[in-house]
């Protein structure tokens, strides 16, 4: 509703603009020239039309930009009948177009009535460079950066003298530095030598993968073995560059495997610390633990279905939901199954993989048993480009912090509430807590609550990085136990620490390995770690530890 | 494979003691257990060892047994054997038996099975996987059910038998082991008074043949049997003497009594 | 000797009865009565009741472990499939050159990834023989190298129990690898001749099953005599009280790996009776979940009881 109110305003805003001035004379025969250039470019011949456009960026009309870009993009057709320009956009089987001149909706029409305007390569030459030199004097920054990036890839005599026209009159520094380094790579080809050196010094410290394709021309050698570049100290000067660049590259490699590292490990902490209070403070192996968080990205998919039109709301909204549904799924579980089964280890695995099996048969019939794909709201998705060299996905980072908001509000309640002092208390000696007059019955529900509820929040994250399945649990439960085991059972900070570090470690191991292979040497290491530490990274002391 | 070796050979008490512990240390999470403990246990000697609930008694077992890894400490046992190089079933081979504080049978095996198990023989997998009884063997084990009052029982299970029996059944498969030391860690808790003594007679009977240490809380048990006591208090030796000695010490007095 | 027999031990006695009749009777019952009458049991369900045998096998061997030791292993699954591709590799190169390529030397999957040459760790299974050893080598050793590992660190209860599945889990993906050499994915398949027979042939299938039911009824015996054995109560005394017998001499971590690679060696020649009967073994058959089936076969059936892994197995299937 609101994008649409602006276009119209805009639009209003268009008209006044382009028929008030009708009025005074002057513009009167702008705005008839405007009308011959495009009837021109409409209807002239290829050879005329060039003119055309040559005499249309010359007039500075408003909509210049947009009928140009759109002829460069094949958006811009005539009408076969009476030659009106308008720019079409593919809609469905037929096309819906604007008027080219002022910007109204003509409606939508058959594509066997209106006619591409057609181009030639120095057609496409010169309309790059016009738009380029109208680009780069918008009021927008954005647009003027854009606008020199893209000039660079194709730069000659022409363009150069508009970056550095451009330059003389810029304000902005950023824009100032940008078109700086576009020269900086123009001047390596210069004849002198401080000229070139001096544009090396520059181009160092704003490495793009050009400049590093640019400067590894200057220190590649020929088929027989002699140095293209012949200047000593040029060269010389752009291996110590290339050299410094290089050792940035892997810098930021480093950090992008570090944080692919932690944002697996934030996927491994969300979806083991549910289970870290189930098995690590109450005893229970839980395997339909990896179901619950199922349940919780089923949960975000029904949100996204009733309101597929605020697909961010949705989302939020998933977390408490996902919560809720899980939560009570567990306490379900824990009311009818576990709470027969305390103090046997086995028969609990057993039953809880009964239930799994069952919850999966459930949403298999529900659902179907394809996959769904969960959308994800725009703030989601996208990267965050850092530079040319290191992006990070949205969606991974939010995960992360994530993970680590709910981390902390898990550590929270347990330290803080009275139902977190009752939970360690029964962990501890549960006799003598019952002994206390702790309601051990109504704590064990509420434990198994809690740590079943995180599951389904650790489903919501799930939805936004796999796709949700009634699979989607089994996937995770190996890695989830492997996670707790290792981090030593009974001991949050372990969970948190033995996430990252798997992640971490796969994520390292990767490149060289392979992702499978990778995985494997992770799980043997573990193996392995156990072997050294029966009991995980912060092993729970004391005799009844030892039962 | 070296740890696996179990020692061979006598025990050399050449110079008397036949268990030596030299300034042992045990702490839990910065509680010690243990303080700089010594202790000498002579052969063919049986030693009472009393202190007031959680003085260390327990501890002290499981350093000599290889359950706990003392922080500090030495020992030995005869004059060459380190006891702390040995983990538990090369200990037990060497000849140190113990009964546990809490009983603890084999509850899903008869009490003659329990009794086999423990029998003194060689305790290999494929030695045990072809083991078959010799005579001499059953009448061993004859002898010690004879002994432990559970010779009608022998075919009971063991979870089944009373608190009691379980504890003579314990006692029973020390016996089988014919060990040179017999740790046994609260025997009479749990017993009749006419169990009680006649406890006291087997472990009187025991003495001069093997080393025996006995942990109890019943005085007047202790009184019966021992020559020897030692008193521990927070993990370290308090006093040791005869019982009369003992009791009328001052410091055991306010130990016992508290201030 | 018989009458001695089933007095001292029933159901055992009739189990084993039972598997004899299975193994004598169907066979008998393909070759004497005509395809139509209903006494008539195709080759198609001569397999299928051969696997069956072979699953109870597995079931027992998990009981060994499970019930009577106390080891709760997730990982049983590994072994069966371990024995199960040792002879899938045998029978690869039983194809020949009767593959879709032709390739004497290299089985078609080999070909398909433009191999040139066989890996070292398939030379020998050209041999029967040595597709037998290493039925009963390959999950021997690994039990024995991860069992050593694992109980010597005193590693128990759960965490034994995840590390055990863990070692499937890996398992899992490493032959899900084309780069393994095992046929990625698609495992091995297409098998044409068993010792020179068609292997479709209902002959061989009658013969895969009196293998199998023989197989079992011996493992059962032995499995028997080990568990009434002083071994079998010091597994006993482990499983009901670890540390204790420690304290009267016994090395637990030996007596844990020796039951443990006896249940897999089991497990490994189940899996090798397994494959030629359902003509394929694939990375799947390492999946977690399957181990986690076999235990609920051997709970199902009851636990430290032999015959409960063999009912567990054939009643759940
Ligand atoms: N494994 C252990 N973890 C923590 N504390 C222990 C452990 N074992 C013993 N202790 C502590 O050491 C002290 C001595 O215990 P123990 O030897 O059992 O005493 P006793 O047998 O003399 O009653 C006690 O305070 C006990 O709580
Ligand atoms: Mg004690």
């Amino acid at each position: 509703m609101k994008s649409s109110l602006a276009k119209r305003c805009f639009r209003l805003i268009l008209f006044v603009a382009l028929y008030l001035p009708g009025f005074g004379s002057a513009e009167d025969t702008a705005t008839s020239d405007f009308t011959s250039a495009l009837n021109k470019i409409a209807t002239a011949s290829m050879q005329e039309r060039e003119a055309a456009v040559q005499q249309l960026i010359s007039l500075k009309e408003p909509r210049t930009l947009l009928i140009l870009q759109g002829l460069l993009d094949g958006q811009l057709y005539k009408l076969r009948d009476g030659d009106k320009l308008v720019l079409a956009k593919q809609k469905d089987k037929g096309f819906s177009l604007t008027d080219a001149a002022n910007g109204d909706d003509l409606g939508t029409k058959e594509s066997a009535e209106i006619q591409k305007i057609p181009l030639n390569n120095s057609l496409r030459v010169l309309l790059r460079k016009s738009l380029g030199s109208l680009q780069l004097n918008s009021n927008e920054i954005n647009t003027r950066i854009e606008a020199v990036k893209a000039i660079a890839k194709v730069l000659d005599d022409e363009s150069l003298k508009l970056l550095r026209d451009r330059l003389a009159i810029e304000q902005e520094s950023i824009v100032q530095d940008q078109i700086k380094l576009v020269l900086a790579l123009e001047q390596l080809n210069s004849s002198t030598k401080s000229t070139r050196i001096e544009a090396i010094d520059l181009l160092k410290d704003h490495p793009t993968q050009d400049v590093v394709n640019r400067l590894n021309t200057l220190v590649e050698k020929d088929d027989e073995g002699n140095y293209l570049e012949t200047d000593n100290d040029v060269r010389n000067k752009a291996k110590t560059a290339l050299a410094a660049i290089n050792a940035k590259i892997s810098l930021y490699s480093g950090v992008e495997t570090l944080f692919f590292g932690l944002s697996l490990g934030a996927v491994l902490v969300l979806s083991a610390i549910g289970l870290a209070i189930t098995f690590g403070v109450m005893g229970v192996i839980n395997m339909a633990h990896g179901e619950l968080m199922m349940l919780g990205a089923y949960t975000t998919y029904v949100l996204q279905q009733l309101m597929p039109q605020q697909l961010g709301t949705a989302l939020i909204l998933s977390i408490p939901a996902a919560f809720m549904v899980s939560a009570v799924v567990g306490i379900a579980i824990e009311r009818g199954i576990i709470r027969f089964l305390y103090g046997r280890p086995l028969e609990t695995l057993l039953a809880t993989f009964g239930v799994s099996l069952v919850l999966q048969q459930t949403v298999r019939s529900i659902f179907s048993p394809l996959n769904r794909s969960v959308a994800a709201p725009e703030w989601m998705s996208g990267t965050l480009q850092i530079n040319d060299f290191l992006s990070l996905t949205w969606n991974r980072l939010y995960i992360l912090i994530f993970c680590l908001l709910v981390f902390m509000l898990l550590l929270q309640i347990l330290k803080r509430t009275r139902l977190g002092l009752e939970v360690r208390a029964v962990a501890q000696n549960r006799n003598m807590a019952k002994a206390m007059g702790i309601p051990t019955a109504w704590v064990d529900a509420m434990t198994f609550g809690l740590g079943s509820g995180i599951a389904g929040v650790a489903g919501v994250a799930l939805s936004q990085i796999t796709n949700v399945g009634p699979n989607l649990g089994q996937a995770y439960i190996v890695d989830s136990f492997m996670v707790v085991v290792f981090g030593g059972v009974g001991n949050l900070w372990g969970t948190l620490l033995a996430g990252f570090s798997l992640g971490i470690a796969n994520k390292l191991l990767e490149p060289t390995a392979g992702a499978v292979l990778a995985k494997i040497l992770v799980l043997v290491f573990i193996i392995l770690f156990i072997q050294k530490r029966p009991r995980g990274l912060f092993p729970q002391k004391g005799r009844a530890a030892e039962g | 494979m070296t740890a696996l070796a179990l020692p061979t050979g006598e025990v050399d008490t050449s110079h008397g003691p036949i268990l030596y512990l030299e300034g042992v240390s045990v702490s839990f999470d910065g509680f010690k257990a243990l303080n700089n403990l010594s202790l000498y246990i002579d052969e063919g000697e049986l030693r009472c060892l009393i202190g007031p609930n959680g003085a260390g008694k327990t501890t002290l077992m499981d350093v000599i047994t290889g359950k706990t890894r003392p922080d500090n400490g030495s020992v030995f046992f005869g004059q060459t054997i380190d006891l702390l190089k040995l983990d538990e079933p090369a200990i037990a081979a060497a000849g140190i038996g113990r009964k546990f504080q809490k009983p603890s049978v084999f509850e899903k095996l008869s009490v003659f099975e329990n009794l086999e198990l423990a029998l003194a023989t060689n305790k290999g997998v494929w030695p045990t996987l072809f083991a078959k009884l010799t005579s001499i063997q059953r009448e061993r084990i004859d002898e010690v059910l004879l002994t432990i009052g559970l010779i009608e029982s022998r075919w009971q299970q063991a979870g089944d038998l009373s608190h009691g029996q379980k504890q003579w059944l314990e006692i029973g498969m020390l016996l089988m082991q014919e060990p040179k030391v017999m740790l046994i860690d609260e025997p009479v808790a749990g017993m009749t008074h006419q169990e009680i003594e006649r406890t006291a007679q087997l472990l009187l009977s025991l003495q001069g043949e093997r080393s025996v240490i006995v942990v109890e809380h019943d005085m007047e048990f202790v009184r019966s049997i021992a020559k020897r006591v030692t008193v521990l208090h927070e993990g370290s030796v308090l006093t040791e003497g005869t019982m009369d000695e003992v009791q009328n010490d001052p410091r055991v007095i306010q130990v016992y009594l508290g201030d | 000797m018989f009458k001695q027999f089933y007095e001292h031990d029933k159901a055992a006695f009739w189990l084993l009865t039972l598997i004899g009749g299975i193994v004598f009777l169907i066979p008998t019952a393909n070759i004497i009565f005509p395809e139509e009458s209903p006494f008539h049991v195709s080759a198609y369900s001569i397999s299928i009741i051969g696997k069956y045998l072979t699953f109870a096998l597995l079931g027992l061997s998990l009981d060994l472990v499970w019930g009577y030791c106390g080891i709760l292993a997730l990982g049983q699954g590994a072994f069966f499939a371990l024995g199960g591709y040792a002879i899938g590799m045998y029978l690869m190169r039983q194809i020949g050159t009767r593959g879709v390529y032709g390739n004497a030397d290299l089985p078609d999957f080999m070909v398909f990834l433009n191999w040139q040459e066989l890996p070292w760790y398939w030379y020998g299974f050209n041999h029967f023989w040595f597709a037998l050893l290493m039925i009963v080598l390959v999950p021997g050793l690994l039990a024995y190298v991860f069992g050593w590992l694992a109980f010597r660190s005193r590693v128990t209860g759960v965490y034994l129990s995840i590390i055990t599945q863990a070692l499937t889990y890996a398992l899992l993906l490493a032959f899900f690898r084309n780069e393994m050499g095992f046929g990625g994915n698609n495992g091995l398949t297409d098998f044409k001749e068993l010792l020179g027979f068609n292997i479709q042939s209902s002959a061989v299938r009658a013969c895969l099953l009196i293998a199998s039911g023989l197989a079992l009824m011996l493992a059962f015996v032995v499995s028997k005599w080990v568990i009434n054995s002083k071994l079998g109560r010091v597994i006993t005394a482990i499983r009901d009280q670890e540390a204790r017998v420690r304290f009267i001499g016994y090395r637990v971590e030996l007596f844990k790996l020796w039951i443990f690679v006896f249940a897999a060696v089991l497990a490994g020649i189940a899996g090798a009776l397994y494959v030629p009967q359902v003509g394929i073994i694939n990375p799947s058959e390492f999946s977690p979940l399957n181990s986690l089936e076999i235990v609920i076969w051997v709970a199902i059936g009851g636990r430290g009881t032999l015959y409960g892994g063999i009912i567990g197995a054939v009643l759940v299937n």
